[in-house]
């Protein structure tokens, strides 16, 4: 049996959770044991995920955004789902700099960060059926070697 | 937002978190005060901030394309390493100066 574990959380579209949403995940991490860098990697992606949403999946409107999180041994996965407008063109919207938005000065850099900072990233959309952005971390790399080498 | 206005030179000094619920208000004031003062330096001071994700970056870039018109410069002061590695990243390290200071 691999040793799993779970969470969930749901809350409003609003600007103001985007802080809440990445701490607690960075929470959940913690059992990991991750360093700060790794927890500040997945602060990061989590952020750039929850802002899609928000701007891009409801624009502005106030409805649910999804965060689930689950643990699998050492890696650590994250889903950031939305049932808003989707993502008509998933490749155009992954290019860096590319952005619906430059009016607002958006950098057109959230998926670009997202495959920097986290080891794997899928983005499942389509237009009218919101978006499901699902993200793999390993967590402590290359740590093991450095605890057999110290035993 | 905090921030301090010398002659054309306003810094900005940017808060703990800069994300895109923090990031909306800074442009407003920001370009408010940029319109008033006829500035055409801009600092951005990192010493409080320990995150920043690419709405940050949508700020600096913003920024930088309204005072480059007039000949300005974009600069941070301050950025932690977790912060130099965002503003390498995304390219805005290649339009604006990063003030290294002297790590004692």
């Amino acid at each position: 049996m691999k040793n799993t574990n779970e969470m969930e959380i749901r809350f409003d579209s609003r600007s103001e959770n985007e802080g809440f949403a990445r701490v607690a995940v960075a929470a959940f991490m913690t059992q990991l044991n991750p360093t700060v860098e790794e927890v500040a990697d997945v602060k990061t992606a989590v952020s750039e995920a929850v802002t899609n949403a928000i701007i891009h999946g409801y624009e502005g409107e106030v409805k649910k955004v999804t965060i689930r999180c689950r643990i699998e041994e050492n890696v650590f996965v994250v889903e950031v789902s939305d049932r808003g407008k989707g993502i008509e063109n998933i490749e155009e919207a992954m290019q860096p700099m590319f952005t619906t938005l430059p009016e607002q000065d958006r950098s057109g850099m959230g998926f670009a960060f997202m495959e920097a900072f986290m080891d794997s990233l899928e983005v499942e959309s389509s237009p009218g059926n919101g978006t499901i952005v699902k993200m793999k971390k390993t967590v402590g790399k290359g740590r093991e070697i450095w605890t057999t080498q110290s035993l | 937002m905090k921030y301090q206005v010398q002659e054309n030179c306003l810094t900005i000094y940017l808060p703990r978190e800069v994300d895109h619920h923090s990031a909306e208000e800074m442009k407003r004031e920001a370009d408010a005060v940029i319109d008033r003062n006829h500035i055409k330096y801009v600092i951005f001071d990192f010493e409080k901030t320990d995150f920043m994700d690419s709405s940050g970056i949508g700020v600096i870039m913003g920024r930088y394309k309204t005072i480059c018109l007039i000949g300005g410069e974009v600069w941070a002061v301050h950025a932690n390493a977790r912060i130099r590695k965002i503003l390498t990243l995304s390219g805005a390290a290649k339009i604006m100066q990063i003030y290294e200071e002297d790590e004692s």
